[in-house]
């Protein structure tokens, strides 16, 4: 590291996510934007909270959107959400790749291989392939910071938006930073019109999925070229080919063995790689989830192994990688049952769930902390797929089921779920009626409380918690033009709310009822910010 | 030996300050000086699940999860939780559980968890200034006191 003679180093122990945030901080970004979702979600929290501009987007599709247009417009941004919010995005993703950017665009997508916290393990390396979209991944928090840099500094010199996947041992872990940013000072931003490459008429699609193209190969060149990839020489025995975390695991399963490790994992380096594996006897590649990089290089036909397939599932770690490097399929050993997860004492859904359990209904879920409605005493839930899915699919059961059971279908979801992809939902059951109505249940406990308490627009506060407009829901639903729209202190109210869904399920009407209750672990602060607010407005 | 990483776990209930506790002790580490890794799983940490964090420091550390059995310390803030991370520790590793101090000698229970940290002190050779530097980094100020005082009888409770 860089640093001047009579001022040591700064030296700080930060998350990876806390690195991004200081790494972009560092490089002057103008803007972050996502939404909030494990592990991802303190990136933007701490970008904010050191100076940088923040913003919860009601989406990431959305995010990702916000982030384009100030790349167009020449300034350096920052895109965070988690893996299965990349699918969300993945409509803007896809052409950004097209149109490129003037600013650096940086888009990290938080990975959760072993499902600590999200309802799938999808493996977001295959979207750099899929989208043509060059990849970063580093593998403790000093590369998560100078990988950002570089990330910026790639996606400016190429003009395009560049990913940075970390994963949640990256995210949450704390390791040692030494922050020094030498990327220039950013441009300020201004509007130099470039239809051709802006705007995606065929005619102009086409030349520019060409220059995409002809971009990865001379990022593949300047890759081949970078300092980005690391060879470690050890014994000619064994050579291991890594990224991400799994490098730091593989280095200390196998201390003796040659290493390459990839900074930039798309476009490959591919010539770099041949040269290591013909420098070793034996090459394996050791990568967590799906087999990207194993797949990708013996089509290239380079001499590796990979693992085997019942290493797919789940996080890697030391006594695995060891596992794999010594082709041990026997059956390991069962995770060590710890206590799981419920939904809080005197937390506001449970009220809610009660009475659904209560009135045999049939619910189709969504994502939040009331999914913990699945589980005893409650079992209250029937399906969680994705955000927003309640609405959908519990329509979708309605149309088809006969009417008996299609009455008793109550499509469950919180307030932020519904703000970011609730509303579509609603506008489906309002085009679309089943025949024996719908209802729509909005457990509004005034946060988005999963991920830590974060703000939405439905709560009228904005990341940094200072006020903004706020979106109420009983007044969108009811502009839709649905008719029966009750609101329900769950805990004061339980009874009336009770009643009023059972007359709900009925009266074949489409309704929506909201139950709103501020969390418990939120309560406190969100009077604080009240106050705060009240106070500054008494000033003005 | 040859393994000059020190490895500690330390595990809990949500809402009991095990990362708190992580937190404080890696900060220890990275401020004595040493390479300091310190993982975790926290989406689900406050609903009453169960969570633990694994702290690793020295020379030079490489993976930031402590592999099965190579825990120097368990240490552990909730006595049901003592079974489940048992294989976590290394033959000859030592166990600190919450049988190791009095909770009702804490003047809040909650500092339960610094409070182990003070017993756990009394087997690492840290400065005690970095200890109670740390803690304070970690809380704030009106919890200075109080902290300080469970971190104090922890590491006297195992003077014995």
């Amino acid at each position: 590291m860089v640093s001047d003679d009579t001022t040591p180093a700064e030296r700080l122990l930060l998350s990876g996510n806390e690195a991004v945030a200081r790494a972009a901080l560092d490089a002057g970004v103008a803007l972050g934007t996502g939404y909030p979702g494990t592990p991802s979600t303190e990136i933007l929290e701490n970008f904010s909270r050191i100076g940088g501009l923040a913003q919860w987007a009601p989406n990431e599709k959305v995010a990702m959107e916000v982030a384009l247009g100030a790349s167009f417009a020449g300034a350096r941004t920052l895109v965070t959400m988690k893996h299965v919010g990349l699918n969300v995005a993945a409509d803007p993703l896809f052409t950004s790749a097209y149109t490129g950017v003037t600013g650096a665009m940086v888009i990290v997508t938080a990975d959760d291989p072993g499902m600590a916290s999200s309802q799938n393990e999808q493996d977001n390396r295959h979207y750099a392939r899929a989208a043509g979209i060059p990849m970063f991944e580093p593998s403790d928090s000093q590369e998560a910071y100078d990988f950002t840099l570089r990330a910026i500094e790639l996606s400016e010199k190429f003009h395009t938006p560049v990913f940075l996947r970390v994963t949640t041992r990256i995210c949450h872990s704390k390791t040692v930073v030494i922050p020094t940013c030498s990327v220039p000072a950013p441009q300020k931003p201004e509007f130099i019109r470039n239809i051709k490459s802006r705007v995606m008429i065929p005619a102009y699609a086409r030349p520019a999925h060409k220059r995409m193209r002809e971009r990865l190969t001379q990022i593949t060149d300047w890759n081949e070229r970078s300092n980005l990839n690391q060879t470690i020489k050890g014994n000619d025995d064994l050579g291991i080919i890594a990224t991400g975390i799994s490098y730091a695991h593989a280095r200390e399963a196998a201390p003796e063995a040659s290493f390459l490790k990839i900074g930039l994992t798309w476009p490959l380096p591919i010539k770099t790689i041949e040269n290591f594996t013909q420098s070793v006897a034996r090459c394996v590649v050791i990568e967590e989830g799906d087999p990207v990089l194993v797949e990708t290089l013996l089509a290239a036909g380079l001499k590796v192994e990979g693992k085997d397939p019942m290493y797919r599932f789940g996080e890697l770690d030391v006594g695995r990688v060891r596992r794999i490097l010594s082709a041990d399929t026997s059956p390991e050993p069962a995770p060590a049952k710890g206590k799981p997860p419920q939904l809080c004492p005197g937390c506001p859904h449970r009220t809610g769930f009660e009475i659904l359990k209560k009135l045999n209904c049939i619910v189709p879920g969504d994502i939040g902390c009331y999914t913990l409605g699945v589980l005893p005493p409650f079992e209250a839930m029937d399906t969680c797929v994705c955000m927003g899915a309640s609405i959908g699919v519990g329509l979708g059961m309605r149309h088809v089921l006969p009417d008996e059971e299609a009455r008793r279908v109550v499509s469950v979801i919180g307030d932020s779920t519904f703000v970011h992809s609730g509303i579509t939902g609603l506008v489906e059951m309002v085009y679309n009626p089943p025949k024996t109505g719908h209802v729509v249940l909005i457990l509004d406990n005034g946060t988005t409380a999963m991920t830590g308490l974060q703000e939405h627009p439905g709560t009228g506060r904005k990341l940094d918690h200072q006020p903004t407009n706020q979106i109420i829901f009983e007044d969108f639903a009811k502009s839709l033009g649905i008719e029966r729209v009750e609101v329900f202190d769950p805990t004061k109210e339980a009874e009336k709310f009770e009643r009023a869904l059972a007359e709900a399920l009925k009266s074949g009407e489409l309704c929506v009822i909201i139950a709103r209750r501020p969390c418990l672990l939120a309560v406190k602060k969100i009077r604080e910010y009240e106050k705060q607010a009240a106070e500054a407005n008494a000033h003005e | 030996m040859s393994n000059t990483v020190t490895n500690v776990v330390i595990a809990g209930l949500g809402g009991q300050g095990v990362l708190k506790a992580s937190d404080i002790l890696a900060e220890v580490a990275f401020r004595a000086g040493l390479d300091t890794k310190k993982s975790e799983i926290h989406g689900m940490s406050q609903r009453g699940g169960s969570v633990n964090s694994d702290v690793r420091f020295g020379s030079n550390v490489l993976s930031p999860m402590i592999p099965s059995g190579r825990a120097d310390f368990l240490v552990v803030l909730d006595g049901d939780q003592v079974d489940v991370n048992r294989h976590m520790l290394r033959e000859g590793g030592v166990l600190i559980d919450p049988d190791k101090i009095d909770v009702n000698a804490l003047a809040n229970r909650r500092s339960l968890n610094v409070a182990m940290l003070g017993i756990l002190s009394n087997h690492l050779q840290i400065d005690l200034e970095i200890w109670l530097d740390s803690i304070k980094a970690n809380l704030p100020e009106k919890l200075h006191d109080t902290n300080i005082e469970a971190f104090k009888t922890g590491r006297n409770a195992a003077g014995d």
